[in-house]
């Protein structure tokens, strides 16, 4: 039986690049997957390795856009952890604030992506004018919407004043009546129904093989996060729940993030009420020689420094690992046996970061019809539009 | 060359190139789109290819990977195609100038029309580098 | 089992294969193996004591090469890393994919970026580098130099 091999172009519709996923159908079904990457590496690696330790905080948080908080946290645990010492009380708790506004703006970023991919457009524009609110919260925290630069070895930079913290928890609350609506919409749709229940589903023992980390894994049964495992900052302080289901398939992934956006407001209005007085800078000034770990909760899981100092004012090694590094292999045994107009959901499913994510291109051997990622989008939106019809939705 | 391109500007069609970035331009960039700042009254869209461009949109510092993909791409853009370069890893390469993964800035694979700095750079501003280009087009500036 | 016990069960198991146990902080814990036992303690620690696999440094320390394996045992909240020590001039070790799939990809990128040979690994190719990079040239190495002739490392201001 001749096979096809597509390589799926734009997974979003802004990125054209020729090759990231390589799929191999037979007629509608995938059945093998092959993944390329390195079209964003840039070396931070060897990079840091240039800078001071208080220098490669700056550079640390450009390895992603979206979590770019999760990176200088584990990062400065690890300078933290080689000394070892504990951070001020209330620099742990700005610490946390900042990184569960980050959150919260991440998992709303992603739901309108898959609202996009699925044909649900309205849902991408209502929840990105939503994530606004959340960019103006963290613009009057830090000074920025998106690179805070708020976190150093031994403390933060700057404080939180209080006159501040009123109108920042009036804007939080703003939110929570659409997002009601949109967990209903979500929960009650027929038509999501039928399009993720029982697709792209990762087994608990596929889950723990591979080593999949954050909501990938909790979706599956894996009741794993750093938050609670191991806690850091003021996550030991505030109650708050971790949210694990037990299928694994692309709906319940849904489920956990949205679920967790609530648990996220829950700890930032806790610890803006509770902050307590005292220093927020630890005024470190030198690192001896050793090694030391750090790791943080990201949106998409565990974030893993390891930094080797040896006795001057630069990191001897430093090795980075995003959690996406170890959720992207399980596509192997998620997309294999399921249609491409159900591809794309699928991949995005996983939370990709994009900077360890490009595109897919499609390429017949044949040489017949040339798909492009938007192609493999518009055939996912036209999934539903088939599926509406059948229930007499319209 | 010049009456098509002024031609092109009541309504420029915009593909967004990532070469190599942490997305956090990128991410600005879609939310140019959103109810918020809503660039789409203007006429701005989204092209769904690079064959229905006008003006390209490149971020990043330029992989070995992708500047060659990235010069494949700017020869499948129809002419004439404007280039803005938007945020400091595609003006200059920005902190990236000592990786080994880098070795050349934007300007020195393809023509650049405009710049626009920032880390990443607000959509107020990419609004405003948009106006400027399009009155530098215009002969008005 | 508590933290305690399984110490020093791995130390009674596996005594002749322990260089040095370093028991840094109740968190933190470092054992250094011979390179020949890796698969072995490695497999026990990740099937019997029911660890997750992190993930795998390579460090080049300038008299040698060495690979830190860190496991996360969570309901104790310790995180235990394997190193071994291995010669500069021919760095090689067997592969733990087959072990586990979550060491497959690191081992990938250990190999082009630092030289590292993984015997018995089911699909030892690039990870990151560019087709055009050229082979021996490993850039996390410590005496790395600059080979792209063309290559612009100044502002030009």
């Amino acid at each position: 039986m001749p096979k096809s091999v597509i390589p799926i172009g734009p997974y979003h519709p802004l990125q054209e690049e020729p090759e990231f996923f390589t799929l191999t159908v037979d007629g509608e079904t995938v059945v093998d997957i092959d993944v390329k990457v390195g079209y964003n590496h840039r070396g931070i690696e060897k990079l840091s390795e240039r800078r001071t330790f208080d220098q490669s905080t700056f550079v640390i948080e450009r390895i992603c856009g979206i979590c770019s908080t999760s990176h200088p946290f584990a990062y400065t645990r690890a300078v933290e952890d080689i000394i070892p010492v504990e951070v001020p009380e209330r620099a742990k708790y700005i610490r946390t604030i900042i990184a569960e506004g980050e959150r919260i703006h991440s998992h709303l970023l992603w739901l309108g992506l898959a609202g996009h991919f699925l044909g649900y457009n309205t849902v991408y524009m209502w929840v990105w004018k939503l994530r606004e609110e959340i960019l103006d919260v963290m613009e009057i925290l830090s000074g920025n919407r998106n690179n805070y630069a708020m976190f150093k070895p031994g403390g933060v930079r700057r404080d939180i004043k209080s006159e501040d913290i009123p109108l920042v928890i009036k804007k939080i609350d703003s939110i929570v009546p659409t997002l009601n609506r949109l967990k209903k919409a979500i929960l009650d749709d027929p038509v999501l129904h039928a399009r993720l229940k029982g697709i792209g589903i990762l087994t608990r023992e596929d889950a723990i093989d591979y080593g999949a980390l954050g909501p990938t894994s909790r979706a599956s049964g894996v009741a794993k996060d750093v938050r609670k495992d191991a806690p850091y900052g003021a996550y030991d302080k505030v109650e708050w729940d971790m949210i694990v289901t037990e299928t694994g398939d692309v709906f319940e992934k849904v489920i956990v993030r949205v679920l967790e956006v609530y648990e996220s407001i829950k700890i930032i209005k806790t610890c803006l009420l509770n902050l307590p007085e005292g220093e927020i800078d630890l005024n470190i000034k030198d690192i001896p020689p050793g090694e030391g770990i750090g790791s943080a909760e990201a949106p998409r899981g565990e974030t893993f420094h390891y930094v080797r100092s040896d006795g001057t004012n630069r990191p001897a090694r430093h090795k980075v690992r995003a959690p996406t590094f170890m959720n992207l292999p399980t596509f192997k045994v998620t997309v294999i046996g399921e249609t491409i107009s159900d591809a794309t959901i699928i991949l995005a499913a996983i939370d990709p970061c994009y900077c360890c994510t490009e595109r897919m291109a499609v390429r017949n051997t044949k040489g017949k019809k040339i798909y492009h990622g938007q192609d493999l989008i518009r055939l996912s939106q036209e999934k539903t539009e088939h599926i509406k019809r059948k229930m007499g939705i319209k | 060359m010049k009456l098509t391109l002024k031609a092109l500007l009541k309504s420029p069609w915009v593909f967004h190139l990532s070469t190599g970035s942490c997305n956090n331009c990128d991410i600005e960039i879609l939310d140019c789109l959103t109810p918020r700042f809503d660039i789409e009254r203007f006429g701005m869209l989204l092209a769904p290819s690079i064959k229905h461009a006008d003006v390209l949109l490149v971020t990043g510092s330029c992989n070995r990977k992708s500047a060659i993909r990235l010069k494949r791409l700017y020869e499948q853009a129809p002419k004439p195609c404007l280039v803005v370069a938007i945020g400091e890893c595609s003006l200059s390469r920005g902190m990236f100038i000592h990786s080994y993964n880098c070795p050349l800035p934007l300007d020195k694979i393809i023509p650049v029309d405009a710049y626009i700095p920032g880390c990443p750079p607000k959509p107020e501003a990419i609004i405003a580098g948009a106006v400027k280009l399009i009155q530098k087009i215009k002969g008005n500036v | 089992m508590t933290r305690e016990e399984i110490l020093n069960d791995l130390k009674k198991r596996f005594k002749n294969d322990i260089i040095d146990l370093l028991d840094k902080s109740p968190k933190r814990v470092y054992i250094e193996i011979k390179p020949e036992s890796l698969v072995k303690v490695a497999t026990y620690i990740f099937k019997d004591l029911e660890a997750r696999f992190n993930i795998a440094s390579g460090v080049d320390a300038r008299t040698h090469i060495e690979i830190l394996y860190h496991f996360s045992i969570e309901y104790l909240n310790v995180l235990i890393s394997l190193r071994v020590k291995l010669d500069r001039k021919n760095p090689a070790i067997d592969s733990l994919a087959q072990v586990f799939k979550g060491a497959n990809w690191i081992e990938r990128e250990m190999y082009e970026l630092l030289g590292i040979d993984f015997r018995g690994h089911p699909d030892l190719r690039r990870l990151l580098l560019a087709d055009e990079w050229p082979e021996g040239v490993y850039p996390l190495r410590s005496d790395y130099k600059e080979w792209d002739k063309k290559a612009i490392r100044d502002r030009g201001v």
